[in-house]
């Protein structure tokens, strides 16, 4: 998706009337563009429109805000002040000592960060092999993995956490209960982005690996250096969904984490909305907190994410 | 090009040099599959085989044995008022939201879908939406929504209406949670909207404003069946995340009150997380399967006749 231009509706309302003009027989049409002319705005009207939807939009954000640096007897104060009187910032560091954001944001990072690297990796690997080689069974695993697509995570959420349990007894305590493992491992690869990557892959031409297979290079070195290149679009849209995804996930660390040391961003803040459910101004301040690492890479890396969920809604690349 | 293509398919034709590009082909193909795969079949396949099994056991893990018990789980589940009262909850919920959401995106997009000043600003105030997680979502309208000191109900103050209980009232909660994933999902449903409409070619309008139409028959007539394989997405993705509604729920009101939001998805994670009923549990689980699968089929089939593909 390009940088988007006004077109679609924008045009209809223009258009529609300078087709208008055209017409010689619609002398309702020019009226009406008579009319339109008497009352002009020196704005277009949509902005009417947009910006009290704006205001509903960004209204929870600012109000999180407001209360994150009110006093506590200011939050609870009826009727609220919709703008504060004293910045009270002791907030957050209230906030900062009741429960370990720190922790939980560097464990966030480092389960979203490790399940992108994972899932390019892998996905790449068996997605490639899946659109070009031909292999036994590969129709058959290529089923299997469709229908894992297509079963919803509550289905399997059950046996995962007793082959999760069973891992971390007798195999690797790492990938155990109460380890970051645990919400890496499971979501180390995933059906959508193998099947995302072949689908891309079977777009490429197939001459310039051919022609680097004849000059000596070896399947790996084809996948890594002549095809992960020309595929950057798709495995940028990869990264942004498996980061989202990875990063907002609640249910499946709820149900392997009980230690507060192993803990999400969002499992800890739910577990200190918990601990401080109507301590309002220190909630906000926590959940502020919890809030800007997103924030700020949404909003630099903003062009990968929408470009990537607008791919999703359109079925293709 | 053509050498190059020549010639391997010349190596290819003698028959020892096609058999071992052929293993050598089958070892590749198996050795780049088999992380992936692995992981997968772990963690997707073998479950899905696994909960279908335990949804015919009594397993709660509390007893080393798991006996077969047959439809037992499920015979239990038609008797148990708590599953039908989270079915009539998670329709509901669901009618709800995904129009919902979806007018909402569809009215937001339209607007948006111009060149004007500030347009990035406004666009950013939606998307902003999509970078919030459920969790911060449900907190702050936890909080807007409070009965005692919550904004909302001072809103409702200034226009003559008496405060109201929301979350606590068990006639208002669950309209409460589909407010905040409303809003929580307005973004996402903007920038697929967007995308579709920057698709919508400009001839068609033109002809369409040309043939006599005005802005709303054009929109209507024009722009809505192109948007319609958008919509359709929309609506299939939004309405399978709305029936595993879960976050909102546990944050805000944990099923309550009276049972008011209980959901299919709470209350099946309550029957193996809390109750350890994982038996049960899994029984639950392949009911709510059926019932995602039972209305994406029948989203498909309506869709297909309303569904307008430009190719």
């Amino acid at each position: 998706m390009s940088e988007p231009r006004a077109g679609g509706a924008a045009l209809t309302d223009e258009r529609g009337e300078a087709g208008g003009r055209h017409l010689a027989g619609a002398p309702e049409a020019s009226r009406r563009q008579r009319a339109r002319k008497k009352r002009k705005l020196p704005f277009s009207p949509w902005h009417l429109v947009l910006i009290p939807a704006s205001l509903i939009l960004l209204f929870p954000f600012y109000w999180l805000i407001v209360t994150s640096v009110e006093t506590p007897s200011e939050a609870l104060h009826f009727p609220p002040e919709l703008w504060p009187h004293v910045l009270r910032f002791a907030n957050y560091v209230d906030a900062w000592n009741s429960a370990p954001f720190g922790h939980f944001f560097l464990n966030s990072a480092i389960v979203a960060v490790t399940t992108v690297l994972t899932n390019l990796v892998l996905c790449s690997l068996a997605g490639y092999a899946f659109a070009r080689f031909r292999f036994l069974g590969r129709g058959v695993l290529f089923a299997v993995i469709m229908a894992t697509l297509m079963v919803p995570f509550q289905v399997t959420m059950i046996p995962q956490f007793i082959i999760t349990k069973w891992l971390g007894v007798h195999v690797l305590a790492a990938v155990g209960i109460n380890h970051l493992g645990a919400l890496i491992l499971p979501n180390a690869a995933t059906a959508f982005g193998i099947f995302f990557l072949r689908q891309f892959f079977r777009t490429l031409p197939i001459e310039c690996e051919e022609a680097a297979r004849v000059d000596g290079a070896s399947r790996l070195t084809v996948l890594f250096r002549v095809v992960l290149p020309l595929a950057t679009p798709a495995l940028a849209t990869l990264a942004a969904l498996t980061f989202l995804d990875s990063w907002n996930n609640f249910l499946w660390p709820l149900i392997v984490t009980t230690s507060t040391n192993q803990m999400t961003l969002p499992l800890g803040l739910a577990t200190f909305q918990g601990a401080h459910s109507t301590e309002w101004t220190l909630l906000m301040a926590g959940n502020v907190m919890s809030l800007v690492p997103m924030m700020v890479i949404f909003f630099v890396a903003q062009r990968y994410f929408v470009r990537s969920v607008a791919v999703t809604g359109l079925g293709g690349t | 090009m053509t050498s190059i293509s020549l010639a391997r398919r010349g190596s290819g034709r003698s028959g020892a040099g096609r058999r071992r590009r052929m293993a050598s082909e089958q070892f590749a193909g198996w050795s780049f599959v088999t992380p992936g795969v692995a992981i997968i079949v772990l963690f997707g396949a073998v479950p899905i085989v696994w909960s279908a099994l335990m949804s015919f056991q009594k397993n709660n893990l509390l007893t080393s044995n798991t006996p077969f018990i047959g439809l037992k789980n499920y015979q239990q589940m038609v008797h148990d008022p708590v599953v039908s009262q989270a079915i009539q909850h998670t329709l509901v919920y669901t009618a709800l939201f995904v129009p919902g959401t979806m007018i909402a995106g569809l009215f937001l997009a339209v607007a948006m879908n111009r060149k004007i000043r500030f347009i990035n600003l406004y666009r950013t105030a939606a998307y902003a939406t999509m970078a919030i997680s459920t969790i911060s979502e449900a907190i702050v309208f936890i909080w807007l929504f409070d009965p005692s000191y919550g904004v909302v109900n001072y809103a409702l103050g200034k226009i003559g209406v008496p405060a109201q209980q929301f979350l606590n009232s068990p006639s208002e909660a669950l309209f409460v949670i589909v407010a905040m994933t409303i809003w929580g999902w307005t973004g996402f449903a903007v920038v697929v909207y967007l995308a579709a409409l920057q698709g919508v070619p400009r001839e068609l309008l033109e002809a369409a404003s040309i043939d006599g139409a005005g802005a709303w028959r054009t929109f209507r007539r024009v722009t809505l069946p192109l948007l319609s394989p958008a919509s359709l997405f929309l609506a299939v993705w939004l309405t399978i995340n709305a029936l595993q509604l879960f976050d909102e729920v546990y944050l805000s009101t944990q099923g309550g009150p009276l049972n008011a939001t209980m959901v299919l998805v709470y209350y099946l994670y309550d029957q193996a997380f809390q109750q350890f009923n994982f038996g049960y549990a899994s029984a639950i689980a392949y009911f709510l399967f059926l019932i995602i699968l039972v209305i994406t089929a029948i989203q498909f089939w309506v869709g297909r006749r309303f569904t307008y593909y430009r190719s």
